[in-house]
C-alpha cells in the first residue's frame, strides 16, 4: 500500500526482500530465508547472545538499550514459562516503518521471534499488531500459518526437537500501549495501565513468566544479523551502534519516505540528499529527530550523525526513527499544541503528573495560541513540563514533557511573539488550527 | 473445552463465533483473548451492543464490567455504531505539516458533518484521529480499516464518491 523509495546511499539489508514478494514463504526461503533459524538451532543460546552482543543491535523502538543484553537478562532456569512479545503497536507521531516490514517481510518478525525464543529458552512468541493495522494482521496470520505448514513453528521446528508456537494479536487503538508494561497488560486482555518496575519483564513479564520485549523492527533484524555474522552486522554502523535502520523521512520534504541508512547517517545529508530538501525553496526551521517525544533540533544542530549516542550529545534522541522536518511557514507553538494535544489525548491517566500535565499544557497552548497568552505561560509552560520529568510512573510523561521543554528553550521568540492578543503570524495555519482544537 | 459457549445462543455469525471458541483456547489465559474478540465483534454488528459484552463477558469468563472497563480504554472500540464508512483524519504532526488539518476541515464540508458525527444516511461517520503510521506518505486517512494516502481535497473527494458508490 504504501508506496517504497529509494536513495543510492540506502543500505538494503533489513529492507532487501520489500517489493518483491517475500510475504509468501516461497519467495522469503527462495531469497535465504529461515536459513538464520536453523544456524541459531546450531549456535544454541550462548551463541546466539553472543553473537548478537556482538552485533551492537540496539532497540529500535526509541530507547536503544542493547538488544543482547537485553536477551542475556532472561534467567536460564524458571519454574514459569518464558516469552517473547514482539512490539508491533507502532504509534510515535512520526513513525511508520514497522508497517513496511509487517506488509512486504512477515516471514523475517517470525524467524525472529524463533531465535530471541532460542536464546531464552522460550516456547511461545506473541507479535503484537497495533489495532489500525488489520490488513497487515492478515498478512501476518497468513504468514504464520504457512510457516506452521512448513513445519518452523509447532512441535519439533525444523526437526530440532524444540517446540515454538507464534501467535498474532490486535490491540485496538492506545499509544500508550507501545511503552512495554502497559502492552503485556494489554495482550492479558486489560487495560493499558503501566506496571511499576522493578521486577523487570526478562524476570517477571508477561503471565508472570520472564519476557522479552522487542520492537518490530529489532526482531525483524535479528535473521539479517545471523545471515551476515554480527561483527560484520556492527561493522555498518558506528561504535556501539551497530547496523543500519530505517528512517521515517515526514514533514515538509521533497522526497519523504521510508530509507534504510546505516547508523551514524548525517542528519543534514538526509534531509537535503535522502530526502530532497525543502520544497518550494522554502528554509528549514526546525527538525524532530526521533518521533514526536525527542526533543527538536534546530538547523544548526542537525550536522550530526544518526545513531544514539550522537543524538543524545546534541540533547536529544535517535528515538524511533521518526524524523519530522519543519520548514519557515510553521508555527512552533501550534505545533507544540498539536504534539501535547496527542500526549493528552493519550495519558491513561493513571498517574497524576501526566494526565494533569498534559491538560494543563493543553489547555495552556491552546489559550496561548488562540492569542490569549501571558508572558507568565511561558515559563509556566516549561515550568509544568520539567516537574513531569521524571515523575510518572512510565515513560509517557517524560515523552510529552521533553519537547515541550525544548520547544520553550528553543523558540521562545515565537512564543512572545504571541502575546498580547497578537495575531499568530503564520496565520494561514491559523483558522484550521483553532478549528480543531 | 469451549463447547459450552458455542453450543448456547450466540448473536454472532456461525463462522465468528467458531473463531472465537479458538480464540480463546489459543493463549495461556482465555482474558487474553478479550480485546481481539471486542474488535472482531464490532466489525461484525457495527458496535460493541450489550448483547456482544454479554455473550462475551460470558466466553471469556469476566463480568460484564470488566469487558465495559477494557471497552473505555480502547479508541477503536465504541458502544455506539459509526456511519457504514468511518473516515478517520489524522491530524497529528506529520499529517499537518502537509494539510491534515484542512483536510480535515474539507471532510467536515463535504460530509455537513463535525467531528464524530455521522451523516443523516448512516453512511458516513467523521472522526480526527491520533497518527495513523502513515507519515511518510501524509496526508492521510483511514476509512474503516483501508489506508488514503498523499491526499489532496481532490483525491479525498474521489475516495468519499468511491465509497458512495460502493454502499
Amino acid at each position: 500500500m504504501a508506496d517504497l523509495v529509494s536513495h543510492p546511499d540506502e543500505v538494503k539489508l533489513l529492507s532487501f526482500r520489500f517489493g518483491k514478494g517475500a510475504a509468501s514463504i516461497e519467495k522469503y526461503l527462495e531469497l535465504g530465508g529461515y536459513a538464520s533459524a536453523r544456524k541459531a538451532i546450531e549456535l544454541g543460546a550462548d551463541g546466539i547472545v553472543a553473537e548478537m552482543k556482538a552485533s551492537n543491535l540496539r532497540g529500535r523502538g526509541g530507547a536503544g538499550f542493547p538488544t543482547g543484553m537485553k536477551w542475556s537478562f532472561v534467567p536460564k532456569q524458571s519454574a514459569k514459562p518464558k516469552y517473547v512479545l514482539v512490539n508491533g503497536d507502532e504509534s510515535e507521531p512520526g513513525t511508520c516503518k514497522d508497517r513496511l516490514i509487517f506488509e512486504h517481510d512477515p516471514h523475517s518478525v517470525i524467524e525472529g521471534v524463533i531465535i530471541a525464543g532460542l536464546a531464552i529458552g522460550s516456547r511461545m512468541g506473541f507479535i503484537y499488531l497495533r489495532g489500525e493495522y488489520r490488513y497487515l494482521l492478515k498478512i501476518m496470520e497468513r504468514a504464520i500459518e504457512e510457516a506452521y505448514a512448513k513445519g518452523f513453528l509447532g512441535r519439533n521446528i525444523f526437526g530440532s526437537g524444540l517446540d515454538f508456537e507464534v501467535v498474532s494479536h490486535t490491540g485496538a487503538g492506545a499509544y500508550e500501549v507501545g511503552e512495554e508494561s502497559a502492552l503485556m497488560e494489554s495482550l492479558e486482555g486489560k487495560r493499558g495501565i503501566p506496571r511499576i518496575r522493578p521486577p523487570f519483564p526478562a524476570v517477571v513479564g508477561l503471565y508472570g513468566g520472564p519476557t522479552i520485549i522487542n520492537n518490530a523492527e529489532t526482531i525483524a533484524t535479528v535473521p539479517h544479523i545471523f545471515r551476515i555474522g554480527g561483527a560484520e552486522y556492527a561493522k555498518l554502523g558506528t561504535e556501539r551502534n551497530g547496523g543500519t535502520r530505517l528512517f521515517c523521512l515526514s514533514g515538509k520534504l521533497e522526497r519523504p519516505g521510508v530509507y534504510e541508512l546505516p547508523m551514524g547517517y548525517n542528519l543534514k545529508k538526509m534531509i537535503y540528499e535522502v530526502g530532497g530538501g525543502i520544497p518550494g525553496g522554502r528554509k528549514l526551521k526546525a527538525v524532530v529527530p526521533g518521533g514526536s517525544s525527542t526533543p527538536v533540533l534546530l538547523p544548526e544542530e542537525i550536522d550530526i550523525g544518526m545513531d544514539f549516542d550522537q543524538v543524545g550529545k546534541a540533547g536529544s534522541m535517535l528515538g524511533s526513527g521518526g524524523v519530522v522536518v519543519l520548514d519557515d511557514t510553521v508555527c512552533m507553538v501550534e505545533f507544540a499544541l498539536r504534539t501535547m494535544k496527542f500526549y493528552r489525548h493519550e495519558s491513561c491517566g493513571w498517574c497524576i503528573p501526566c494526565r494533569e500535565g498534559t491538560d494543563w499544557l493543553e489547555k495552556t497552548l491552546t489559550r496561548f495560541h488562540a492569542g490569549g497568552g501571558q508572558a507568565r505561560d511561558i515559563d509556566n509552560i516549561r515550568y509544568l513540563a520539567e516537574n513531569m520529568m521524571g515523575r510518572t510512573f512510565c515513560p509517557l510523561g517524560d515523552a510529552a514533557a521533553m519537547p515541550t521543554i525544548a520547544f520553550v528553550k528553543k523558540f521562545r521568540k515565537e512564543f512572545e511573539d504571541h502575546l498580547n492578543g497578537a495575531p499568530c503570524p503564520y496565520a494561514h495555519h491559523r483558522e484550521a488550527a483553532l478549528a480543531t482544537v | 473445552m469451549s463447547g459450552d459457549s458455542s453450543e448456547s445462543k450466540t448473536i454472532f455469525s456461525p463462522a465468528l463465533a467458531a473463531r472465537f471458541d479458538r480464540l480463546v483456547g489459543l493463549y495461556p489465559v482465555r482474558r487474553s483473548a478479550l480485546i481481539p474478540m471486542l474488535l472482531y465483534a464490532q466489525d461484525e454488528i457495527g458496535c460493541i451492543s450489550d448483547e456482544a459484552v454479554a455473550e462475551i463477558a460470558r466466553r471469556i469468563q469476566i463480568t460484564e464490567l470488566d469487558v465495559r472497563n477494557v471497552i473505555s480504554y480502547y479508541s477503536l472500540l465504541h458502544t455506539e455504531p459509526h456511519g457504514k464508512f468511518h473516515v478517520q483524519v489524522c491530524t497529528n504532526i506529520s499529517c499537518m505539516l502537509r494539510g491534515g488539518n484542512e483536510l480535515f476541515e474539507h471532510c467536515k464540508r463535504r460530509l455537513g458533518v463535525g467531528n464524530k458525527e455521522t451523516t443523516p444516511d448512516k453512511l458516513f461517520s467523521l472522526e480526527e484521529v491520533e497518527c495513523i503510521g502513515a507519515c511518510s506518505w501524509a496526508p492521510a486517512v483511514q476509512v474503516n480499516y483501508d489506508f488514503h494516502e498523499n491526499l489532496t481535497p481532490e483525491s479525498m473527494d474521489r475516495v468519499l464518491d468511491d465509497y458512495r458508490a460502493r454502499s
